[in-house]
């Protein structure tokens, strides 16, 4: 099928005017974050007259930026296994069974969304307080209460998303799994989970990058022992100086694994919306 | 919402009003429930009884000289939800200017980033040397951690060593004094364009998705009968689209409202009023003023707000859908 | 259907071994918790200590030693947090909503009467003040900043701070002009010096507590107060409106301000013009020295002269009683030994040993400033704190005045850097507005 003129000088215009939107203000944070002091805080200019490392290494010195970078490496890779695994039971349950309560639970669940989250800031933060002192778990201040709150805020998504995906899996996978002998479980984990892994890579990509780039909550929730880069990177700015340079290095250096990660699985993220959410 | 996943009926047929049937008594009536308990524990624990203790405190007088004995805050009743709809006062008066602002900054940003989006999805549709290489690229944004991407165009709209100011009046040559972009009025465009640019490639990636799921067939049947890219994209694309833009539009819509990072990213403390989302006033209320319960009565008066306007989509989107 | 639904609960174990019965696979989680070093035992305490010297990693370096030496006298161990200011005020407030407090904390002693009403403090009362020393230990400018008058005080003065005005001596003298001693020297020194890309005056005009304390300032030069006696705010007054017009004149009508200050968030900024000979004129807190000369500016570079009110004024106000003040949390098991704490830092010792690298007015009676080598610097803080300081208004409400007041400062610099004009009726209804959110946030 031959494409007309039309098309085509569209789809050069659409593709330039949306590359530069997007790629402008990344390749001013590389540019910028190879640049001295001096020349961040005079004039912009588009290409740099003189290009250093040292930002990249008086980053980590400026800030404790190891020790945030850790915190938050932790606090979303356990948020991203617990949502994953929770999800993966509860999206079974709503694609492979019919009980009370199924619609009521889907429709709470996404209307979590919803949900302003300066409403639920204040007295989550209470109820963790109390949960401490009843219960003796430490939630304020820790990664543990980061935790438990990420992995529940990409939940509603990630059941959503995963229960869809598992509806394209044929039921007679499961059955021919029972036939062999094994429990509703055992055909979850042999036979569905294997035939969902972009679904299950899609959502695992969306919980992570949830919990890396969350922000309200860690401005409030966070002491010196587990905070997180998302308020870490703000501490630049409240330095004697504002080390621009440092602080595009700085985001840079936390965008890469992110970006990088998801840039490689991406394929896997557009097919698991396409098999899950987009239907 | 709940029309959108409660209709799981892809499998192939025949086989699962089988399955249907027969497992739940195989296999025991509580799996089910046992398998969305963890779920629901968190679910609860984070989600729902915070927001119900949320709406119990918007009726307290929970001021600095309580909040140290949350417990013994006397109960106001309506008085928080009088206070913030008293548009004559100075505090319903903030709060009316700042949903406005909200109104158009959300009717901008959804629009907007929906139509780069489609477009984008739509440039991409066939394939062509470089497609993938677009199509990384434009996922970047989206990739990027919100505050990181927000930072860098902090640094850009910098007045004197912003790259926004250096483009248009160093290399465009524009007249005049170069205008601050993170205060007074222009932060309301600066927040637009910022939010812009970190929602469209949601938008993108959602249509693209939707658009692999319109079999090919379906486009050289109407070439063949003469149509055009534009009647091909009203009459085959925005159609078939139609259940991902349900979804999509709505995700956008309440994602946007809500936009706390943004602003907060962007102005931190200097918050300008053109810039004031509705989130951010919210919180900057309660947490300069101590009163939580104000605060409380505002976030609710949000909730009421969203929960009106879903319900009133999901309800025109679904009766047309089921007239059609 | 609720026993049902325990039940089901219930049965989770159960589904664990029926997945692992089926096969090889499994999947482990594993979830992480640090552990935190809480407040509880019996031989140590939490310090929260504000941000004072160039970083909180400075601040960290400075302190230690101190906390190193009570612990040799005491036995007692203290955990050490810096918070910057950013977060201090948030990290109270959550502290004090949720009773998970440290022990000892600082505070901006303009806090202090509002922190005071939240009741999470304990009051130093007799027997606490007898633990530490005795009242009479302080000066009692200092010491009144300690909560409302009338009530047992929640905090004591740790570190004594005043605004001055700095100027640039090189630059004075090559324009041949002196410091001024009013206002309107001021300005006109201001003027001559503003030239090409070099400014008279660089303000933290971005800054919502600086702008408020010098809303205080110019209107106490001016003779009118924020609040009435009854605690009512009176922001409205004309002296506040005429004393807040004369500040933002200076970047306005005056044009000795680049327009670019509204972007400074915090004084730092307006810090660092002068270090680097931007500007010739800064207002300051005495802790700016620390930061001048780490941008390289020497010590006998610049001088200081108390910020000069409008020749006739009624007061020479030329500063609020600034400082940061300790306080303990009520809700503290550990009491003996916070106030130990407080003693040890309160002491002549400590305060010497920390007055210079956090660049500190001595709170103690008797004791001589030791923050400068310049001995006529020292002199000039200490004449400005001792009989030119006024403390700011010591009601609950005051940090709701410094963010209404403050922030419409903030909004109104914008407005002149945008090119915009702010009259004296915009600064009245501003005001208005600020006053009306005061009285409903009550």
């Amino acid at each position: 099928m031959r494409e007309t003129t039309g098309a085509k000088s569209f789809r050069i215009v659409v593709l330039t005017l949306l590359s530069i939107f997007t790629i402008v203000p990344v390749y001013v944070m590389v540019t910028s974050a190879m640049k001295p002091l001096a020349d961040v805080q005079g004039a912009f200019t588009w290409w740099p007259s003189s290009v250093t490392f040292a930002p990249f290494i008086d980053m980590w010195k400026t800030v404790r930026l190891a020790d945030y970078f850790v915190n938050s490496l932790i606090v979303a890779g356990s948020a991203t296994i617990l949502s994953l695994i929770i999800a993966i039971f509860a999206s079974y349950a709503i694609s492979r069974y019919r009980f009370r309560g199924r619609t009521i639970f889907s429709t709470t669940v996404l209307s979590t969304q919803m949900f302003p989250g300066v409403l639920f800031l204040l007295p989550l933060f209470l109820i963790f307080v109390n949960i401490n002192s009843t219960l003796g778990i430490q939630l304020v201040g820790t990664r543990l209460g980061l935790v438990i709150t990420y992995l529940t805020f990409s939940l509603p998504f990630s059941i959503w998303m995963l229960a869809g995906y598992f509806d394209g899996i044929p039921h007679e996978l499961d059955e021919a799994a029972k036939v062999d002998g094994c429990g509703p479980m055992g055909a979850l984990l042999r036979v569905v989970l294997p035939a969902a892994r972009p679904g299950l890579i899609a959502v695992a990509i969306y919980s992570f990058m949830t919990s890396w780039g969350e922000v309200l909550f860690a401005s409030v929730m966070t002491t010196d022992a587990n905070r997180t880069l998302a308020v870490g990177l703000q501490l630049y700015s409240t330095q004697t100086n504002v080390y621009w340079n440092q602080i595009m290095a700085a985001s840079l250096v936390v965008s890469i694994p992110v970006v990088i990660g998801f840039l490689l699985l991406q394929r896997n993220f557009v097919a698991g919306l396409t098999a899950g959410a987009v239907k | 919402m709940s029309a959108t996943t409660t209709t799981p009926k892809t499998s192939s047929p025949g086989s699962s009003p089988a399955g249907k049937t027969r497992k739940p008594r195989q296999a025991g009536w509580w799996l089910p429930y046992a398998l969305l308990g963890p779920a629901i524990l968190f679910e609860l624990v984070i989600h729902v009884i915070p927001m119900f203790t949320g709406i119990w405190m918007s009726f307290l007088r929970l001021t600095k000289a309580f909040i140290s004995n949350w417990g013994k805050a006397p109960v106001t009743g309506l008085q928080n939800y009088t206070v913030a709809l008293d548009f004559n006062s100075a505090v319903g008066a903030g709060l009316l200017r700042s949903f406005l602002i909200t109104c158009a900054f959300t009717l901008l940003v959804v629009g907007l980033a929906w139509v780069i989006g489609m477009a984008a999805a739509v440039a991409l549709q066939k394939e062509f040397w470089g497609r993938g290489f677009f199509r990384t690229l434009f996922l970047v944004p989206y990739a990027l951690p919100m505050y990181a991407g927000i930072i860098a165009w902090k640094f850009m709209l910098q007045k004197d060593t912003g790259a926004v100011n250096h483009f248009l009046f160093d290399n465009l040559g524009l007249g005049g004094d170069k205008p601050f972009w993170l205060i007074g009025d222009n932060a309301f465009w600066s927040i637009v364009v910022v939010a812009i640019w970190r929602l469209w490639p949601f938008a993108f990636l959602m249509l693209m998705a939707g658009l692999q799921s319109i079999p090919g067939e379906v486009y050289e049947a109407s070439a063949v009968d003469g149509a055009k890219p534009l009647r091909q994209w009203s009459s085959i694309t925005l159609p078939m689209l139609r259940p991902v833009n349900m979804v999509l539009i709505l995700v956008m819509f309440l994602w946007t409202f809500n936009d706390f990072n943004t602003p907060f990213v962007l102005f931190g403390t200097a918050q300008p009023p053109a810039g004031d989302l509705i989130s951010f006033h919210i919180y900057n209320a309660s947490f300069l003023t101590w009163n939580f319960g104000s605060g409380a009565a505002m976030s609710v008066l949000l909730l009421i707000f969203l929960l009106i306007v879903s319900g009133i989509y999901l309800l025109v989107l679904n009766r047309r859908s089921r007239r059609a | 259907m609720k026993i049902r639904s325990l039940a089901a609960g219930a049965a989770i174990a159960a589904l664990a071994l029926s997945t692992a019965a089926c096969g090889g696979s499994n999947s482990s989680s594993s979830s992480e918790s640090s552990s935190s070093s809480g407040s509880g035992g019996g031989g140590s305490i939490t310090y929260w200590a504000s941000n004072q010297g160039t970083s909180l990693d400075n601040d960290k370096e400075v302190l230690t030693p101190q906390l190193e030496k009570f612990q040799q006298q005491t036995g007692i161990k203290v955990n050490l947090e810096v918070i910057g200011w950013s977060d201090l005020q948030t990290r109270i407030q959550t502290a004090v909503t949720s009773g998970q407090a440290p022990d000892v904390v600082n505070i901006g002693n303009t806090w202090a009467a509002s922190l005071q009403s939240t009741g999470a403090f304990m009051p130093f009362d007799d027997a606490a003040f007898k633990a530490i020393g005795g009242k009479d230990k302080f000066v009692k400018t200092a010491l009144d900043t300690g909560g409302a008058p009338g009530q047992d005080p929640t905090s004591v003065p740790l570190y004594g701070l005043a605004y001055g005005l700095y100027y640039n001596k090189a630059m004075f003298a090559a324009a041949g002009l002196t410091p001024p001693t009013n206002w309107e020297d001021l300005v006109s020194d201001a003027k001559k010096l503003t030239s090409g890309d070099k400014y008279g005056f660089a303000l933290a005009a971005g800054s919502y507590t600086e702008n408020a304390h010098f809303a205080f300032i110019n209107a106490a030069q001016n003779g009118s107060d924020l609040f009435d006696s009854s605690g009512k705010p009176t922001f409205t007054d004309d002296g506040v409106v005429n004393g807040i017009k004369r500040y933002l004149d200076l970047m306005q009508t005056d044009k000795v301000v680049n327009t670019s200050n509204v972007q400074y968030e915090n004084a730092v900024k307006a810090v660092n013009d002068f270090a680097t000979g931007k500007v010739a004129m800064i207002l300051n807190q005495n802790n700016a020295d620390n930061s001048i000369v780490a941008n390289g500016m020497a010590n006998d570079a610049y001088g200081v002269v108390p910020f000069p009110a409008p020749a006739g004024s009624k007061t020479d106000v030329a500063s609020h009683v600034a400082g940061i003040n300790l306080s303990i949390f009520d809700n503290t098991k550990n009491k003996d030994a916070a106030l130990k704490f407080v003693n040890f830092m309160t002491s002549a010792e400590t305060q010497t040993a920390l007055g210079k690298p956090f660049s500190s007015l001595p709170v103690l009676n008797g004791a001589t400033p030791n923050f400068t080598d310049n001995a006529e610097e020292a002199k000039t803080f200490s004449d400005i704190y001792a009989t030119k300081a006024k403390p700011l208004p010591l009601v609950p409400a005051e940090d709701q005045f410094e963010s209404t007041v403050g922030k419409a400062m903030n909004q109104m610099f914008a407005t002149i850097a945008s090119g915009k004009t702010v009259t004296t009726d915009d600064i009245k209804s501003a005001l208005k507005t600020a006053q009306e959110q005061v009285a409903a946030a009550g």
